[in-house]
């Protein structure tokens, strides 16, 4: 495998994908204003909550609001680079244009994963890290360098488990064909990654943790972040992640194998 | 000026039904992304944030359940078909058909609805199988104005994101403006939390937009909490008059605008 290429490759994507977008400039005013709303509202929604309770799930408001802030930078990320690229597999897979993915002398899979990129998530991650910042600064932390490790590396492994779970549930349209909507499921059973674990019943607990799990995803950050995170928490979740991405490679090569193309 | 006879309204239910027939499991898991009311009530029931709201568990359970429903059977996206349709220049013959074009899209919503009628009943039951405690049987005569309310209520959200789709003559990509809409309709609508339960400030305006009438009001009617029909169904029909108005004009003035792409 030639890194360098891969890297050109890649640079070349990004170049056109910003090309379309930016040709839609009112666009991406409007996601501004909407990235603004959507925080705002899931601030507002929070402070509802706190307005009836104390602490939920024994986390106070100031420290759910580092839960909201790491779920917003997340939740950029899936938007600049995931979702625009998987809901486009459906795409490739409905018109049988996969055909002229598959014999181009490069990496199928990282063809379908990075050829898209949209600008509009980066004001999600920058809203979110300045509230994350904020969160610093109401909190009283101070991050030193060992645990300001620990948080990229967790987020890192946090990102590792989206696009797996993202390119997993894509990959099904081999099958299945129109599976939009299977990402909307995905979508918006990640929604309650914005609220501390705790506050869930046990059974929804257990859900979140095994099934899809969104707890690795949010809460192990945030706990960093806190100081409380556990050791052995922190290995799981590099456990977790690798798993998640070995098998979303080893599910996409074995799904190529039932590809039938369509209308060519 | 439109132009609708029963025969056409028959045919373009049958052959829509027909169409969405064959995207039954896409449909069902759409039903299934809707689940984030039942999420809502199990963090407002685990942590007791009802009791200062003076609700208690089975009304809120209810009322949830209620938001589900509503939210199943007035969920909205001609925008995206639209959109799609624009761009790739299907509009066209569209136009020149003796019928309005919305009526198609209207009926396509219409026949989704009736498709996922069973999966949501699914989803239902499964909620009473955990919570069996919450089982209501509603009277006919609340079932009866809660679809008429819920039917108002998807209504008003056709109508909005028409006229949203028509922004489609001017700028070609409309949906990101439904993304905006879409963020008050979340978190104003009463879908995550009961209208009920607002701060003062936000309850002072909030009953001005049309948000509140969209999920919490047919939920409140469907859940036999206590609430207003009749002044609830005045408002809702005053805003899909309103938002008729302004889908005429914005239709008249963007259909002169189209400029025929991809064919």
């Amino acid at each position: 495998m030639n890194i360098k290429k891969y890297f050109k490759v890649y640079k070349l994507f990004n170049y056109t994908s910003l090309s379309i977008e930016l040709e839609y400039q009112v666009n991406i005013f409007i996601d501004l204003l909407t990235a603004i709303f959507g925080l705002s509202g899931s601030i507002f929604l929070l402070s509802i909550f706190f307005s009836n309770a104390k602490d939920i799930g024994g986390w106070s408001f100031e420290q759910a609001l580092i839960i909201q802030a790491i779920y917003t930078i997340l939740n950029g990320i899936t938007n600049t680079w995931f979702s625009p690229n998987l809901t486009e597999i459906v795409k490739y897979i409905r018109e049988g244009t996969l055909d002229f993915v598959l014999i181009k002398p490069i990496d199928s899979q990282f063809w379908v994963s990075f050829k898209r990129i949209s600008p509009t998530g980066f004001i999600e991650i920058l809203l979110g890290i300045i509230v994350l910042i904020y969160c610093f600064y109401i909190n009283d932390i101070t991050l030193k360098i060992d645990s300001l490790f620990l948080l990229l590396l967790t987020l890192g492994c946090s990102i590792s488990i989206l696009y797996s779970l993202w390119f997993l549930i894509s990959t099904t349209t081999i099958w299945f064909v129109k599976t939009w909507n299977a990402t909307e499921v995905l979508r918006s059973f990640l929604y309650v990654g914005r609220f501390p674990l705790n506050s869930f019943s046990f059974p929804l607990r257990v859900f979140f943790s095994t099934v899809i799990p969104i707890t690795f995803i949010t809460a192990i950050p945030s706990e960093v972040i806190l100081g409380i995170s556990t050791f052995w928490k922190i290995i799981l979740e590099i456990l977790v992640s690798s798993i998640f991405i070995i098998a979303s490679r080893r599910f996409w090569i074995y799904a190529l194998k039932f590809y039938s193309s369509a209308s060519s | 000026m439109f132009n609708l006879t029963p025969n056409k309204i028959g045919t373009l239910l049958k052959t829509q039904y027909s169409n969405m027939m064959e995207y039954r499991v896409e449909i069902a898991l759409w039903a299934i992304s809707g689940v984030i009311p039942f999420f809502m009530l199990n963090i407002w029931t685990n942590n007791g944030l009802n009791e200062s709201l003076n609700i208690s568990n089975i009304m809120l359970s209810r009322y949830f359940l209620s938001a589900f429903f509503v939210r199943q059977f007035s969920v909205v996206w001609v925008v995206f078909t639209f959109e799609e349709d624009a761009l790739l220049g299907r509009i066209s013959p569209y136009l020149i058909q003796p019928i309005h074009p919305f009526f198609r899209y209207f009926a396509q919503h219409i026949a989704e609805q009736i498709t996922r009628f069973p999966f949501a009943l699914i989803i239902a039951i499964f909620f009473f199988i955990f919570n069996p405690e919450s089982l209501w049987f509603p009277s006919i005569g609340t079932i009866f104005i809660s679809l008429i309310s819920t039917f108002f209520s998807f209504l008003i959200q056709f109508l909005i994101q028409s006229i949203i789709a028509c922004f489609c003559f001017w700028t070609e990509k409309a949906s990101s403006f439904e993304k905006l809409i879409f963020i008050p309709t979340l978190f104003l609508s009463g879908l995550l939390a009961p209208v009920e339960s607002f701060p003062e400030f936000v309850k002072s305006w909030v009953y001005f937009t049309p948000f509140p009438y969209l999920i919490d009001f047919p939920a409140r009617i469907l859940s036999e909490n206590n609430v207003n029909i009749f002044s609830g169904l005045c408002v809702q029909i005053i805003w899909i008059i309103l938002f008729f108005i302004i889908f005429i004009k914005v239709w008249s003035q963007g259909s002169k605008k189209f400029t025929a792409m991809g064919l």
